[in-house]
């Protein structure tokens, strides 16, 4: 099974050494794709010294963006399944094998890694879990999506969802976007749980007034995501 | 002739002059000028003719003829800026794609010239 692991990255020279020790020592058998969207840092002469292959975009194109020139590899080359994983060190490459169990079973089209299907596995801001839980509901209660970790950027994709995110990825807050999109041409998805490692970065800066206002976007675009037309 | 009217059709006149200077130069271009052309034109036919300008505003129910031309110029300058979100829009998709496909082929070039370092080497 020809697998390829996408690793965005911006800014990330301190984690991203780390990320991809991990990434070869749990799945040897994986090529490394690190997209670099425009970092002012080294991370992309990093990643080439450790002998990785990288996507240098010319400027920031946003999470969206990255990701979607990291499937756009992925389909061109061949590849049967792509496995997302944040350049921050938060997503732990030992979880990958169980994620990809369900693709190979072919009992999914799309495996997303979740902190919160083992109780009290994960603790965020008060803020942070309560937005996560408000697109939760709505996407398994409306959608009938059943995910509770809406947010989570660790995910293994089949051919056919590859393919998909080459013609369409969302730009603005792609993790829960894409569920609504994929449901809607009725893709599998499916979820299991995983640990991941709590971010490092000063994240903890999220208000009340500004968690409010991320969630009224997401919100926002899903439904927007909705009426969409998509093929 | 009123001073309303004169000032009416030098200011719509102009409008169009303008547009038109614009593409014959080549700095506008012509399928984003539709929607100029249309308004310079339109507004410059009820500018001249207040008989029309008249005409449609009793029909629509304006007592004071010379408020359509302002609610037409409004209504095109909406128009004109919708046209500008979705030309916009479409652009900055475009910009995208060539960023992916910049990195794309940067990484395939690094590919190859990696693969012709390698075989120097086997054969030199």
């Amino acid at each position: 099974m020809k697998l390829l692991i996408i690793v965005p990255a911006y800014n990330e020279e301190a984690s991203l050494p780390g990320v991809i020790r991990d990434l070869k020592q749990h799945v040897p058998s994986a090529d490394v794709l690190v997209v670099n969207d425009g970092s002012r840092d080294s991370t992309s002469r990093i990643a080439r010294e450790m002998g990785i292959k990288v996507l240098d975009l010319p400027f920031n194109l946003g999470i969206g963006g990255a990701m979607q020139a990291g499937y756009l590899y992925a389909a061109r080359n061949d590849y049967e399944i792509a496995v997302q994983c944040d350049g921050d060190g938060q997503h732990l490459a030992r979880e990958i094998r169980k994620m990809l169990q369900p693709l190979a079973a072919g009992t999914a089209d799309i495996v997303v890694g979740s902190r919160f299907l083992t109780p009290g596995g994960y603790r965020a801001s008060v803020f942070r879990t309560l937005g996560i839980r408000i697109f939760s509901f709505i996407l398994s209660r409306i959608f009938g999506i059943a995910v509770t970790d809406s947010t989570s950027g660790f995910r293994a994709a089949n051919r056919r969802v590859i393919e998909f995110f080459t013609r369409t990825y969302p730009d603005d807050y792609p993790e829960v976007e894409s569920l609504v999109l994929l449901h809607k041409v009725n893709m599998r998805i499916l979820e299991v749980a995983v640990t991941m490692h709590d971010r490092t970065g000063g994240s903890s800066s999220i208000t009340a007034l500004r968690s409010a206002y991320y969630i009224a976007k997401v919100l926002l675009a899903i439904f927007i995501d909705l009426m969409k037309k998509v093929r | 002739m009123d001073l309303l009217k004169i000032l009416s059709i030098i200011g719509s006149a102009s409008v169009l002059i303008v547009v038109i200077e614009l593409i014959r130069r080549g700095r506008l271009k012509e399928r984003y000028s539709l929607l100029w052309l249309l308004a310079g034109g339109i507004l410059l036919l009820l500018s001249s003719s207040r008989d029309i300008l008249e005409y449609i505003s009793h029909l629509v129910g304006i007592y004071y003829p010379p408020s359509l031309l302002f609610l037409l110029a409004f209504l095109f300058l909406l128009l004109i800026t919708m046209h500008f979100s979705v030309v916009l829009s479409d652009l900055s998709e475009k910009n995208k794609k060539l960023a992916q496909e910049l990195a794309l082929l940067r990484q395939e070039i690094q590919k190859m010239m990696n693969r012709s370092v390698e075989k120097q080497d086997v054969t030199g």
